[in-house]
């Protein structure tokens, strides 16, 4: 562990304005870490050398011309593997598409471009974003910068281990039951899922439609902040995507505190479950929070207990849909099979997909089955609204919800790979806001040692009702001034700049 | 089929058994809607496009593309919902119709299962019945599959995606004929509306048939299904073939040929229908909702706002052409058949003043000219004769200035080259003579050598005159006013008496 102080993205594209630093040499930096780091950590599937270098030339002239800097102006920033820019392979960690080009450029990564952001390569994921670890790439799994042993979380592994390590100051994750928020809590990092609806998913390569939605992975609250403004917004290409304007930052008079603030803490959250690292790191994170103003509040969210099987019917029901269209006719991999058509597709599912995705669209597959869908995905639409009343109730009463963001800290890689169950589980904490499309942010709080093991970082939850998303924001900038957890850094980063 | 039966208005009366056998027939149509692109994307929609020239990214099935809804298919089908007299939904919903092939590139087909955007409504039959419709739904074509090339199985996805309507009939019809008459009259309907051309030959009209047969009076039996009909004449013909190869099955007394719950398909050729798949071998298709698209709200003024947009409809036409025009039933069907007709011809007749001889005009003139290869228009309004034209020549005949044959030698020039019939008359001095003294001698001249027409007309054989009229409107260029030249020869054999 060290301390380092490498510059945020908002410190990056700050220095580029001044001519402290050129775009050229930001990026040179990026891709010199990544040179250095990629080779043990696997963050990234691929790496747009040229393609970086050539438009932080570009960005310099601009910027030499006097053009004017958008707000991610230089800014080296890494896209999961599910997200589709022309011309580059989107594969979703998947044989499926490991030669898929996308034809067009999502929305929200057309935005981060005209932000002025430089995109400088794809980072690893579970496949089709189904996973905990990584470990369900078809490309091998990426590894914890804290401890190269460990599973970086899932399933925006890449984009998590690629911040954590100093490879780029900013990522892109897709959090569908927490695939951004559990990969940040797990290598340390800040994480943000905004609202269901905040970020449009155009050219975000679907897994449960009406859970995913697009999150930054940073290293500061403010480039969270930075990014959800370049990033939210209304977009006509998805009829999901909320009709507001991108979100503006609360800017309150005291932004060190957080005076009458209600900070809900839910029981459900703080079962026995925690690893006890896990419990000390978040206590001491309350107790921070009332510190600076805030009432602590003790709720109940009774259905908790009932999201992961919610999720897992809801998901796996999307999913089986979402996945269907890759079938070998019209793009992707392709297998023969006896000659038949229904042989074609059986050959290029059974080939192309990997053993976790086969048993989600198997899962789905049944729970929309005739005869089983009331009972299954009937039953489970239900809770689903059960547990977004708990939030409601809650919310009538706090402000914030705070708890920890994942049960364990970092497990080793290979641990749950063989019991899907436990891996499911590993998303308990993480699952009930996606299932109420809620905001909610991780952001460290502390260090956790195993027992004889290395220190690994712990991540702090943040939810805030429908909308609140500037509210969540202000609390975890709040928490994170007044602490130094996030300055923490993994053995070996740094090399960046 | 062998046995041979007599059929008694609905009843097909088995030689055999003495039974009178009912059908009891449902259709399920789907009809294009005549919007410029695609129902979830901007593509064109356009008949006969080399294959694959009218895709993008969401047609295609790319994977992270999202549906956008068309608002003008919405519109348009509102606008078939009201004019069948039909409830339109304040609130309906999309869903996705899941099943594996070739021509559908996201394995799954956004439609509306449980809550249609409308319901209710029927068509009245000219024979008589009434045919309620249980309801319209919304949902998107999907591409074709070509197998006639050798091994290959090519796929053209141009349609795919195109706004479709389906409407589903209750079982209220039981003959052929009056299937043909209800497809007949929805067609009619689509088209008078404006939400489609509804043409068969070109796919924008397809049917399925269920049917069933029963004994007078007794409960409903197994329905089968024929898909796919293309023609009007295929879903007679297949009605045809299917009501007594059911009648006969039963009264085999096999019960093993007794209709069962399938599928069967229309052979053109063979003029058969066969089994494509039985009940057994049904597709579930997980329905569920359409988690990319939110609910269709129509609000009331929405809906008010497309009542406004409707025309009269061709039934209600009809018996207002022959209560208040005084038109027979023969002219009012030739005239509604197509709206622009009915329209052309509502805009002469309130120029002229006189429904009647507007209506001889196109039913044996204007229709002709959209026949005639030489006059390059495909509908009424294409062509160089216009409604005020004719009104205009109708009041040069009615003030005696034009004799008919004159009028249809103006007309046929006016339908070429859309000349003003009053120029036409002058250029070409076809005025009739209305000039006493020169009729006076024309008729004089005619009646000299003629002593037998003055005869057999003073022996009061008034018929006998024609033989001298000829004479006079030879003299005249056929100029003379027939009227006129028949008074003065009665006046002049009066005269001579």
């Amino acid at each position: 562990m060290s301390v380092a102080a490498a510059p945020d993205a908002t410190a990056l594209r700050a220095s580029i304005l001044t001519g402290e630093r050129s775009c050229a040499q930001v990026v040179d930096g990026a891709l010199a870490a990544i040179e250095a780091r990629d080779g043990e950590l696997s963050a990234f599937l691929s790496v747009e050398r040229e393609a970086a270098r050539e438009r932080a030339a570009r960005l310099d002239e601009r910027h030499a011309a006097g053009e004017t800097c958008g707000p991610l102006f230089g800014v080296p920033v890494a896209i999961k593997a599910n997200m589709c820019m022309e011309g580059v392979v989107t594969s979703c960690g998947s044989r499926m598409l490991a030669n898929y080009r996308a034809p067009y450029t999502a929305t929200f990564v057309q935005r981060l471009l005209d932000a002025g952001a430089i995109v400088v390569g794809v980072t690893n994921m579970d496949e089709f974003a189904m996973g905990s670890s990584s470990e369900n790439s078809a490309f091998g799994p990426t590894h914890n910068p804290w401890d190269v042993a460990r599973a970086p979380g899932g399933s925006s592994s890449g984009s998590a281990a690629a911040v954590a390590a100093h490879m780029v100051p900013l990522a892109l994750g897709s959090d569908t039951g927490g695939s951004v928020r559990q990969p940040a809590a797990l290598c340390g990092v800040h994480g943000f899922k905004p609202t269901y609806g905040r970020i449009s998913r155009y050219g975000l390569i679907a897994f449960g439609s009406s859970l995913d939605q697009v999150g930054p992975l940073a290293r500061s609250v403010r480039d969270l902040e930075r990014v959800l403004g370049v990033l939210s917004g209304h977009d006509p290409l998805d009829s999901t995507s909320l009709p507001l304007p991108p979100v503006e930052p609360e800017r309150p008079e005291h932004p060190e505190r957080l005076d009458g603030l209600r900070l809900g803490v839910p029981a459900e959250y703080l079962g026995d479950d925690l690893d006890d690292g896990v419990r000390r790191s978040v206590e001491a994170a309350l107790e921070c929070l009332v510190e600076l103003g805030c009432e602590r509040v003790d709720i109940d969210l009774p259905h908790t207990l009932h999201a992961i099987p919610t999720y897992y019917v809801v998901a796996t029901a999307e999913a089986s849909s979402n996945l269907a269209r890759f079938d070998g006719v019209g793009f992707g991999a392709r297998g023969e099979g006896d000659g038949s058509l229904q042989g074609m597709f059986s050959a290029t599912r059974d080939a192309a997909f990997g053993d976790e995705v086969k048993r989600r669209i198997l899962l789905g597959t049944f729970v929309l089955s005739e005869g089983y869908h009331d009972a299954w995905y009937g039953r489970a639409l239900r809770v689903r609204t059960l547990l977004r009343r708990d939030f409601e109730h809650a919310f009538e009463e706090v402000d914030v919800i705070c708890g920890p963001t994942s049960p364990t800290t970092a497990f080793p890689l290979g641990e749950r790979v063989d019991d899907p169950l436990a891996m499911y589980r590993s998303d308990r904490l993480t699952v009930p806001t996606s299932l109420a499309g809620l905001p909610a942010l991780s952001l460290p709080c502390g260090l956790a040692a195993d027992e004889g093991g290395a220190p690994l970082p712990v991540g702090l939850q943040v939810i805030g009702p429908a909308l609140a998303d500037a509210r969540v924001l202000r609390v975890a900038a709040a928490f994170e001034a007044s602490t130094d957890h996030h300055e923490r850094s993994p053995e070996g980063a740094g090399s960046e700049r | 089929m062998s046995a041979e039966f007599e059929r008694d208005g609905t009843a097909w009366i088995s030689a055999s058994t003495g039974t009178r056998w009912v059908p009891v027939i449902g259709l399920e149509v789907h009809a294009q809607l005549a919007t410029q692109s695609k129902l979830f994307c901007a593509c064109e929609v356009r008949f006969g496009a080399p294959p694959n020239t009218l895709t993008c990214p969401i047609c295609t099935g790319q994977p992270g593309t999202l549906p956008v809804l068309n608002a003008t298919a919405v519109e348009l089908a509102v606008r078939v919902a009201l004019a069948v007299g039909a409830e339109v939904a304040a609130e309906s919903k999309f869903d996705r119709k899941n099943y594996f092939y070739c021509d559908i590139p996201k394995n799954f087909q956004i439609s509306q299962f449980d809550r249609p955007y409308c319901t209710g409504g029927g068509i009245q039959l000219p024979s008589g019945r009434f045919v309620r419709l249980t309801r319209i739904h919304i949902e998107e074509d999907a591409g074709k599959a070509i197998h006639d090339r050798g091994d290959e199985t090519l796929v053209d996805l141009n349609r795919a995606g195109v706004a479709l309507i389906e409407s589903v009939s209750e079982a209220d019809m039981e003959s052929p004929e009056e299937a043909v008459e209800y497809l007949e009259a929805l067609k009619e309907i689509i088209r008078y509306v404006g939400a489609g051309e509804a043409d068969m030959e070109k796919g924008q009209l397809r049917c399925d048939v269920n049917v069933s047969v029963r004994p007078q009076g007794e409960p409903w039996r197994t329905k089968v299904e024929i898909k796919n009909l293309n023609s009007f004449r295929n879903a007679r013909e297949a009605l045809e073939y299917e009501i007594p190869r059911q009648i006969e099955a039963y009264e085999s007394g096999d019960e093993t040929r007794f209709p069962r719950q399938e599928t069967r398909l229309f052979d053109v050729r063979a003029g058969v229908t066969r089994t494509m798949r039985s009940k057994e071998g049904a597709s579930d298709y997980r329905y569920f909702a359409e988690p990319d698209l939110p609910p269709l709200a129509l609000s009331e003024s929405f809906v008010e706002r497309q009542r406004g947009l409707l025309c009269e409809l061709p039934e209600a036409r009809r018996r207002r052409y022959r209560e208040e025009l005084g038109l027979s039933e023969y002219d009012a069907r030739v005239l509604t058949a197509v709206r622009e007709v009915a329209d052309w011809f509502e805009a002469a007749a309130r120029l002229s003043g006189r429904p009647k001889e507007t209506a001889n005009w196109i039913a044996n003139d204007v229709l002709g000219g959209l026949a005639d290869p030489k006059i390059e228009a495909t509908s009424i309004d294409e062509l160089p004769l216009k409604p005020f034209d004719l009104a205009e020549l109708i009041a040069l005949v009615a003030e005696g200035t034009l004799h008919s044959t004159g009028a249809r030698e103006v007309m046929g020039e006016m339908l070429r080259t859309g000349a003003a019939p009053r120029a036409l008359v002058a250029e070409r001095g076809l005025e009739q003579v209305e000039d006493e003294g020169r009729l006076e001698v024309w008729c004089r001249e005619a009646l000299e050598g003629r002593e037998q027409v003055v005869a057999d007309v003073r022996a009061g054989r008034i018929k006998a005159l024609g033989a001298a009229v000829g004479p006079v409107m030879k003299a005249s260029a056929g100029k003379a006013n027939p009227r006129r030249v028949r008074e003065i020869l009665l006046r002049i054999i009066g005269e001579d008496e």
